[in-house]
């Protein structure tokens, strides 16, 4: 295959490389490079935004939104900060089941939709508030999937947030390339990568390392999720995934980037989240609860340097 | 995309289309269309797996053949060989990128055009069984899908789940999607349903119990069965092995054979 231009080149749509794709038109005509009018009313809208987070993985069903869900309450632990979590999850949101917010709607005020909060300092938006019926499949193509994402952003009264934690479908398509592409116009500070140990969740989040190469999004560090089950009887340790190729350690030597933790398998989180309640306070002393805590300390002491490197170049 | 009068299509050979599906992600959907076709094949069934995760291809590493490229003959793509007797036979993105890490960032026009390729020019031959495996979601590839194969009337889809309600949640509304777009349910599998210590035996229910089996009897489908946590299959799937011959002792060996008897089953009765 020749290499695309680029959606945003000069040349999209008109290079050799476009004769045949399928998006040549849309490209041609400029559909796809962003438009300078929006781009200022997402910076508007998100001024308020501190530091943001997206979570990732190119990998289904690993704990994006377990993390995300953690992540967030973790940080809004400090009651002194404000933070939002918002599932751009469209066709599979879990985040409203996890926060214990399920069958709540999302109202409008004056200032756009308000986000529905599970505390006073934490805000949650989700494709799930929006939907009649835990039955409402959402069977939508990508541009719409990309327009709800952007009114997300834009029409969300977030207010003052000090961190913005995005959660994110599996993948490297729409919504991946919208989330960054919106949130280009204000900043991220970088990327949490979710895996479990085994090679056939490895080398789906491969491609993901190499997707934030490619749009040029920092990676904070990976997560190895479900490494490991201590049976509750006997206390011995199984690898249900095993990490035949070494894991995710071997895989963060591979490519550069840091490893913030492990997280064991405890059939407790899996309860939690079920029922809408936080494993930290369900289980606070389990060693999943401080490996997640000490994950996410790394995370908040990155965003903290991130600010100050930017104060100093300011 | 319409097959042209008269002309023999790359699917006129293909006996039976079943879609594999789940509205979430990392709960089996590949595993179970790996295990169903070795199933299928130990049956003594010919089967091809056409994978549509674009994003996301598992099925080349589960079959260890993820170095194989793809070639051309004068009816289409040759779909990749996972044995001499040409027994399975799979077509997979995986197939197609130049190294293995290599991200495909395509929006949904991209990932379509080539689901319609993938349906139209692989040349499978004869087929008793052609195993569609999808990604997660209700979304570009799952419309695509569906629209290209239904001139070919496809059997109908097998949803997978975990027990978590978390899961089970995404399934249900990908039974909504099978029901708008007229897809046939054949029924539900509940993987990673209990894991057994190996050390004292006892079972832990990690992602819960019994949520896919309440799933199917709601919904009033077929619940064709409880596939249990094995690190048997993980590390089977993992180095590319034959679970099914390898491991008949095994945990989820019994609920695999089982899935697979009942696919056989539902397709031996003279067809309605």
């Amino acid at each position: 295959m020749l290499k695309c231009p680029g959606t945003s080149s000069a040349q999209a749509g008109r290079a050799a490389a476009c004769q045949g794709c399928p998006n040549q038109r849309l490209c041609a005509a400029g559909a796809a490079a962003a438009d300078p009018a929006e781009a200022a009313a997402l910076r508007e809208r998100l001024r308020g935004v501190r530091h943001t987070v997206l979570v990732l993985s190119g990998k289904g069903g690993v704990g994006k939104s377990t993390f995300s869900a953690l992540l967030a309450s973790g940080l809004a632990a400090d009651e002194a900060k404000q933070v939002a979590l918002l599932d751009i999850d469209i066709c599979g949101p879990s985040i409203p089941k996890m926060m214990g917010l399920e069958g709540e709607q999302v109202h409008q005020s004056g200032s756009g939709w308000s986000p529905v909060y599970v505390e006073e300092n934490l805000g949650v938006m989700s494709v799930g508030f929006l939907l009649s019926s835990p039955d409402d499949a959402v069977i939508w193509r990508g541009p719409k999937k990309n327009g709800l994402i952007k009114q997300f952003l834009r029409d969300v009264d977030w207010g003052e947030v000090d961190y913005l934690i995005v959660d994110t479908p599996p993948g490297t398509s729409d919504e991946h390339l919208s989330i960054v592409q919106y949130l280009g116009a204000a900043h991220i500070d970088g990327a949490v990568i979710v895996t479990t140990p085994q090679e056939v969740s490895l080398q789906d989040v491969r491609k993901e390392i190499n997707f934030c190469h490619k749009v040029k999004l920092p990676i904070i560090g990976v997560v190895e999720n479900m490494s490991g089950f201590i049976c509750p009887k006997c206390k011995n340790e199984s690898q249900i995934f095993p990490p035949t190729t070494g894991g995710a350690e071997k895989m963060c030597q591979n490519l550069n980037v840091s490893l913030l933790g492990k997280v064991p398998l405890d059939p407790q989180i899996g309860r939690s989240c079920d029922k809408g309640q936080s494993f930290f306070s369900e289980a606070p002393e389990s060693p999943a609860t401080l490996s997640y805590r000490s994950i996410i300390q790394r995370i908040q002491e990155y965003c903290d340097q991130h600010q100050f490197q930017e104060e100093k170049i300011i | 995309m319409e097959a042209v009068a008269g002309e023999r299509s790359n699917l006129a050979g293909v006996r039976h289309i079943l879609l594999v599906l789940s509205g979430k992600g990392g709960v089996g959907k590949s595993t179970i269309s790996t295990e169903l076709a070795l199933s299928l094949r130990h049956s003594g069934k010919k089967v091809g797996i056409l994978d549509v995760d674009l994003c996301g291809p598992s099925i080349p590493r589960m079959f260890r053949v993820q170095d194989n490229d793809v070639h051309q003959c004068d009816s289409g793509w040759v779909p990749v060989f996972v044995d001499q007797d040409k027994s399975i036979s799979l077509m997979s993105i995986g197939f197609l990128l130049e190294k293995p890490d290599d991200a495909v960032v395509w929006r949904g026009p991209k990932k379509n055009a080539l689901i319609k390729q993938f349906v139209a020019d692989v040349a499978w031959g004869d087929l008793d069984f052609l195993i569609v495996d999808t990604p997660p979601g209700t979304s570009d590839e799952h419309i695509s899908t569906v629209e290209a194969l239904r001139p070919y009337k496809p059997l109908g889809a097998i949803l997978v789940t975990t027990p978590q309600a978390v899961a089970v949640g995404d399934v249900r509304r990908e039974l909504t999607f099978c029901k708008k777009t007229g897809l046939r349910v054949l029924g539900i599998v509940e993987n990673m349903s209990g894991f057994v210590c190996p050390h004292c035996s006892e079972c832990t229910n990690i992602f819960s119990k019994g949520g896919g089996e309440e799933l199917a009897k709601h919904a009033g489908v077929p619940f064709l069965g409880c596939v249990p946590l094995d690190p048997q299959l993980s590390q089977s799937l993992e180095e590319g092995r034959d679970f099914v011959r390898e491991f008949p002792k095994s945990a989820a060996f019994p609920a695999l054979a089982h899935i697979a008897q009942q696919i056989l089953d539902g397709t031996s009765q003279p067809s309605s």
